[in-house]
């Protein structure tokens, strides 16, 4: 690891402060960042802790759906979002070991964008709305590409809204080593529609599978998604499962999300 | 009963004190006064030719000590081969060269090839950024079968053909072998993969090289299962320091598997930098070195077939493998395809006719060699699933074919046609035991259970056997080895009746402190408290050949107590005199010396005590202390066996496997602490899984790992593995050491695979998929899933 500067900003404006500087990455978990760090694959110059900002930790449910912090670490959402949003609390416990869940928050996963990470289908999913420091995103228009988002430089995620749904339930078929998402399968359905966000399989990250919207929006059973032809085209290809694999995952863990839902 | 803390008790190991509270001391743990700090540059090509490496603008920066290449180590001798194999045409196998860095060509990712000493890690970290290497990348020789077509390309000038040697055992019975092929009424062919694994110790290797200017001695502290085999590789081939003026100290090492039993580089290279700036120069390794370093395990592509009448009597087995040394030959890589491979295919079967032919074959991938287990897991492998397909083909039951084919218990001494004599054993045995605690007539019942949740069950069956306690030196050496394979251990009862017992085994995680005092407290009466096993340091130990090869109590314990004779010999001779009675007459017994039918007696204390106090004592014709060492070199291999069953669920839809139940049934020999046993077995058998369903290094053709960390390389975890049963009761005691041991160590990775292999097909084939006869490990769901539906 290379040598570096740590900033312990206690609010939001002090961090964005503390980000215009040159070479400079906020911290958040640092379940991702300083892995890379210590490979040397990444070296900012001033790490910009969120770890101390009150305003931006915690579950509280609002008028507009559950509200989490973006420095909430996944331990928290698991055990404060069980009794509002179970499934997303299901997510959150599921995701790494102990110690990533004690560390990692939502924000630093939802920012990095890994395209077998599981919040961004949860988000995705349940039509969140992604809040920084200067705007609201939604998400539909954040994630863009493996790694890639709608973030602007220095832009933090201060919190993250969640429409609470009818019913909802993660799949997720982990990748045997790394226990990621292999293929993850967010379903939520909502008075007014059908969401299917899949983690793990797309070339471009994560998705929406629209087909199966447009059924289980018709008709909310497993059995809507059986006759749907899911492409292999797009799906991510490596040696823990082919396209054509992935694409049999993400119809599979469907029909188990409606009928766990 | 057994007594406590004596033979056959489930002591609690003694080790775990230190090792649970944080008390462990590892190499990495020691700090030496005035330390710098070493870091390799490794190549990141396959393979490459190197044009220039400029090290001055390393040199200059901050803290920088030394920058070595392998130009420093033109000088020094090379890493050699411990085995050397002959060819079927009779020619000695080639030897290429193993320098301790790099030299005019990298050969595989990982390859080291500069080596920076700095006063901080990380300052010696970012000097090995700034050296810049011109390499002129060669394409890589990555597959076996390409190797071996494309001799244009090659890994190694000296190996011409990327072929190090062409095996053939035995190669006098090939030709009756082919007759037998012949004209048998059925042939069952498989061709399958033996999965090179990453051995991933819990304690990634380091070592620290201290030179002393003032006397000239060196130490080096280091993470070895055989301390005195990496002295005398260093002084007799690498570097010539005489073996009295160098040290090697293994203190706790966290775990070796095979990886920590040969010599590398690195070792070399801090004792040289060491002396260079007359400074201990630490090294220690990170994960992702260890992934391109540690020597890898596995790796066969073989074809093998069985020959059968069609009740299922087997005539003859034939096989050819391909095995992978990688890029260098690590010390023991090539014994293990052979003669720990080739010498085990006859399993426990008595099998007329078998030959096996093996090509050890030079790649751009890291040195591959013994892994727990090693050979014997890939010829268990290949005859366990091989026996599994003739028995479908021929529509004959699993155990029943197995069990018409076994070894007789009264056929023992049993000669195998692959060159072993098996002392003893009684296979029968094993595999009835596992048929009652497999609950065989249940199965149906949960098969149904399964389907109901949308499951697949399926049970797969393997026998195993092995030959450990390696091994008597003068058949060894005939067959090519370099080194003697004895051990030998001291027993120092000290004045007050304490006891130092010196062994030559490593303990790395086996907990030969608790087991080593067990022996000797039941074998000289005295309280295993008052014991203590003293290992890993050549200055305190006699001699040893160190741990592998489930040897250490086999041949370690046996030179215990060889040991522990000679000092009731003589504790007999010193109770005599001051008994004032024959020495004939002295009896030994449970600690006490006394005169055969009367209560005369002297306990183990005061004998010890009167050895160092000789005021009564036979002074003119005995010498004063109690002290003895002996050295033991086995008559023979010892051939712990067994049988597993293992049930899996598989997903269908997912390709998932669940194992649902494990079952082993083994015969050790005689066991001296069945609680450590279970957990060498339990461990074993994680292993095994790890390797039939999760672990696999996985190269791209270009020669770069992509298994190089645990992001991508699956590592059995707790909730991979089910509870296991394990079972040791079934016992014939080995008829030619002392303690009638065997040796458990490797076993569960030995006879896990096929088991579990064996359970995946068995469960498709119950679904109607009989069209599938072999998945190759790892079994992943994609892999399952793709048979099934690809
Ligand atoms: C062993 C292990 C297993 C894991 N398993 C899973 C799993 O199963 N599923 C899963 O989804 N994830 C998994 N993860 C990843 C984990 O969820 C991390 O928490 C997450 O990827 C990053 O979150 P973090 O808070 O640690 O972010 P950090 O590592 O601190 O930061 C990651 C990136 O996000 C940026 N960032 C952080 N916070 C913000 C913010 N509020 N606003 C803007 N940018 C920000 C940082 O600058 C950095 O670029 C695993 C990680 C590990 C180490």
């Amino acid at each position: 690891m290379h040598d570096f500067e740590l900033v312990k900003p206690a609010s939001v404006a002090e961090a964005v402060a503390a980000l215009g500087a040159e070479g400079a990455q906020a911290l958040s978990g640092g379940q991702t960042l300083l892995p890379s760090m210590k490979q040397r694959l990444a070296a900012p110059e001033r790490l910009v802790s969120l770890g101390d900002i009150a305003e931006m930790k915690g579950v509280c449910l609002g008028d507009r759906g559950l509200a989490v912090g973006g420095a909430t670490p996944h331990a928290v959402v698991a055990r404060e979002a069980k009794a509002h949003y179970p499934a997303l609390a299901w997510l959150a416990g599921e995701i790494g070991d102990p110690s990533v869940r004690a560390r990692g928050t939502i924000g630093g996963s939802l920012a990095n964008n890994d395209p077998a990470a599981c919040y961004p289908a949860a988000a995705l999913g349940s039509g969140a709305t992604i809040v920084t420091d200067r705007r609201e995103i939604a998400a539909d228009a954040f994630f863009q590409g493996l790694f890639t988002t709608a973030l602007e430089e220095g832009e933090i995620i201060t919190s993250v809204h969640f429409p609470i749904p009818e019913k909802a339930a993660y799949m997720k078929f982990a990748q045997p080593a790394s226990r990621f998402a292999l293929v993850g399968v967010f379903v939520a359905k909502f008075a007014d529609g059908v969401r299917v966000a899949i983690t793990g399989a797309g070339e471009d990250g994560v998705f929406r599978w629209t087909e199966a919207e447009a059924a289980l929006g018709a008709d909310f059973r497993p059995e809507a998604v059986e006759g749907l032809a899911l492409s292999a085209g797009g799906m991510l290809g490596d040696m823990h499962g082919a396209p054509a694999y992935r694409a049999n995952l993400v119809k599979v863990l469907t029909r188990r999300a409606v009928a766990a839902a | 009963m057994p007594k406590d803390g004596g033979i056959g008790a489930s002591t609690l190991r003694r080790e775990d004190i230190r090792f649970l509270t944080g008390k462990g001391r590892y190499t990495a743990d020691i700090n030496l006064r005035g330390q710098a700090f070493a870091c390799f540059l490794r190549s990141e090509v396959a393979h490459g030719r190197i044009r220039s490496i400029d090290t001055s603008a390393a040199e200059e920066m901050p803290g920088v000590l030394a920058v070595m290449t392998g130009e420093d180590f033109t000088e020094v001798g090379g890493n050699p081969t411990g085995w050397l194999v002959q060819s079927r045409d009779g020619a000695t196998m080639k030897e290429p060269k193993r320098p301790v860095l790099a030299h005019g060509k990298v050969r595989h990712v990982g390859d080291a090839y500069a080596l920076v000493v700095a006063e901080t890690y990380e300052q010696a970290k970012d000097a090995c950024e700034a050296i810049e290497a011109d390499i002129e990348e060669l394409p890589a020789i990555v597959d076996m079968a390409a190797a071996v077509a494309d001799t244009t390309n090659r890994v190694h000038d000296e190996c011409d053909d990327n072929v190090v040697f062409d095996w053939g055992w035995i190669e006098e019975n090939r030709a009756a072998v082919d007759a037998a092929f012949e004209t048998a009424p059925h042939v069952t062919t498989l061709e399958l993969v033996n999965n090179r694994l990453s051995p991933n110790a819990m304690e990634p290797r380091a070592s620290i090289g201290d030179f002393d200017s003032g006397t000239g001695d060196y130490k080096l502290y280091t993470t070895s299962q055989n301390p005195h085999l990496t002295r005398l590789l260093i002084s007799a081939f690498v570097m010539g320091i005489p073996e009295n003026k160098l040290t090697v100290i293994a203190p706790d090492v966290g775990g070796g598997f095979g990886s920590k039993i040969y010599h590398y580089g690195e070792e070399a290279a801090v004792l040289a930098a060491s002396k260079r700036l007359d400074r201990p120069v630490k090294w220690v390794c990170d994960r992702s070195e260890a992934f391109l370093s540690d020597a890898h395990g596995r790796d066969h592509v073989t074809k093998i077939q069985l020959a059968t009448d069609m009740e299922g009597n087997f005539l003859a087995v034939r096989t050819e493998t391909l095995a992978n040394m990688g890029a260098y030959l690590s010390n023991f890589a090539t014994c293990t395809p052979t003669f720990l491979h080739g010498t085990l295919m006859a399993g426990p079967y008595k099998t007329p006719h078998v030959y096996v032919n093996v090509k050890a074959v030079m790649t751009n991938t890291v040195p591959v060699d013994a892994y727990r287990g090693a050979g014997r897991p890939e010829a268990t492998y290949s005859l366990e699933r091989v026996i599994d397909k003739a028995a479908d083909e021929l529509g004959i039951d699993p155990w029943e074919i197995r069990r018409k084919n076994f070894i007789d218990p009264d056929q023992f001494p049993y000669t195998t046609p692959v060159g072993l004599v098996y002392d003893t054993g009684n296979y029968h045995a094993t595999m009835d035991k596992l048929r009652e605690l497999s609950d065989v007539a249940g199965f149906e019942a949960r098969a149904t259970e399964s389907a109901a949740k949308g499951k697949l069950r399926g049970f797969g069956l393997s026998t195993w056997i092995e030959a450990c306690g390696i091994a008597p030196s003068n058949l060894v050496g005939v067959l090519g080895c370099r080194v003697g394979l004895y051990d030998a251990a001291t027993i120092r009862v000290n004045a007050t009746g304490n006891i130092s017992v010196l062994v030559g085994a490593h303990s790395h995680g086996q907990g030969h402190e608790t087991v080593f005092a067990q022996l000797i407290a039941e074998k000289l009466g005295v309280d295993a408290k008052s014991v203590e096993i003293v290992h890993g340091d050549t200055s305190k130990i006699p001699f040893g050949m160190g741990t592998y090869g489930s040897r250490s109590l086999a041949v370690c314990g046996s030179a215990m107590m060889k040991a522990a004779d000679k000092i009731i010999d003589k504790g007999k001779k010193i109770a005599a005199h001051m008994l004032e009675a024959a020495e004939g007459d002295i009896e030994f017994n449970d600690g006490s010396f006394s005169v055969a039918g009367t209560d005369r007696q002297k306990s183990f204390a005061e004998i010890a005590f009167s050895a160092y106090v000789p005021h009564n004592y036979p002074l003119e014709t005995l010498e004063p202390g109690l002290e003895e060492t002996a050295f033991y070199d086995p008559a023979n291999f010892t051939y712990p066996a067994g049988a597993y069953g293992c049930e899996v669920e598989v997903d269908p839809e997912t390709g998932g496997v669940d194992i649902v139940r494990f079952t082993c049934a083994d015969d050790f020999g005689n066991v001296i602490n069945p609680m450590i046993v279970a957990g060498q077995v339990h461990g074993g058998v994680a292993q095994g899984i790890g390797q039939a369903l999760l672990e696999g290094v996985v190269y791209n053709e270009d020669g770069q790992l992509l298994t190089g960390s645990y992001m991508d390389y699956a590592m059995p975890r707790a909730d991979d593995v089910p509870n296991f049963t394990v079972d040791h009761s079934c016992v014939t005691p080995c008829t030619h050491n002392p303690l009638g041991a065997k040796g458990c160590g490797e076993a569960g990775a030995i006879g896990t695979p096929p088991a579990v292999v064996n359970a995946v097909i068995d469960a498709l084939h119950r679904a109607g998929h009989r069209h599938i006869t072999h998945i190759d490990m790892p079994l992943t769901p994609s892999r399952v899933w793709t048979a099934m539906h690809g």
